[in-house]
């Protein structure tokens, strides 16, 4: 019983897939990136900076199309 | 026992997809798609350019480095075509209106056909976006070219008449 459990719990995390370059269409959308604007947010992070007196933390890798 | 099976099993299922894809001098895996250009909607596949240089271009709308690299083959098509040179490209955007819109924008005189079920890109392997196969007279794949910088033009253009000089076996 235990080993058949085990196989059902391997075949399950077979289940688990990996975005192919070809399907990332929607993960390239605007809505889909951390950073859409680099030059709105670098603006924004100056305002920032100069009202907190402090500055970094700004914006996170990933999102996008993987082009390239 | 069972346990060494599962595990057996479960490296199994990693190394499948490793396994396939198009391989630089073994024979292009063949592709016949619809048309998205004139005449749309006719199946043309890759075994009708036998004879020809082929560039197959694996696009879509998405992606960035496709919108830089579609003027420069055009130019390398309209320079080179006369001379045995031909470019296939494969769309492979989930809606087709995406792909159309893109080719209104930047029109091209090469074929372009459509996969939007990721078929052909799977059976190529393809692990980025744009791929480009650079496929000899013989139906080999000779260069498989990832992604697309503004200086790749050149190199892939040297590689080109590279093979256009090679005489038929």
């Amino acid at each position: 019983m235990k080993h058949l459990t085990c196989l059902f719990i391997l075949l399950c995390l077979s289940a688990c897939e990996t975005v192919q370059p070809w399907e990332r269409g929607t993960l390239a959308r605007r809505e889909m990136q951390w950073e859409p604007d680099r030059m709105e947010i670098s603006l924004q992070a100056q305002i920032n900076a100069s009202k907190e007196a402090s500055s970094g933390g700004q914006g996170a890798a990933g999102g996008g199309c993987g082009c390239n | 026992m069972l346990k060494q099976w599962a595990l057996v099993w479960w490296l199994a299922l990693f190394a499948l997809p490793a396994a396939a894809g198009a391989q630089v001098g073994e024979p292009a895996p063949p592709v016949s798609l619809p048309l998205l250009s004139a005449p749309a909607g006719q199946e043309l596949s890759l075994a009708s350019l036998r004879g020809k240089i082929v560039y197959l271009d694996f696009w879509a709308s998405w992606c960035g480095p496709c919108r830089l690299s579609f003027p420069q083959l055009e130019q390398m098509r309209r320079e080179l075509g006369p001379r045995g040179f031909e470019i296939l490209a494969v769309n492979v955007d989930e809606q087709e209106r995406d792909a159309l819109r893109f080719l209104e924008e930047l029109p091209v005189t090469y074929p372009v056909v459509r996969d939007g079920t990721g078929d052909t890109p799977g059976n190529y392997g393809i692990l980025g976006m744009p791929t480009g196969y650079l496929i000899d007279r013989e139906g080999i794949v000779r260069l498989v070219h990832q992604g697309y910088r503004k200086s790749d033009g050149e190199a892939l253009r040297t590689a080109i008449v590279e093979l256009l000089g090679e005489s038929p076996r």
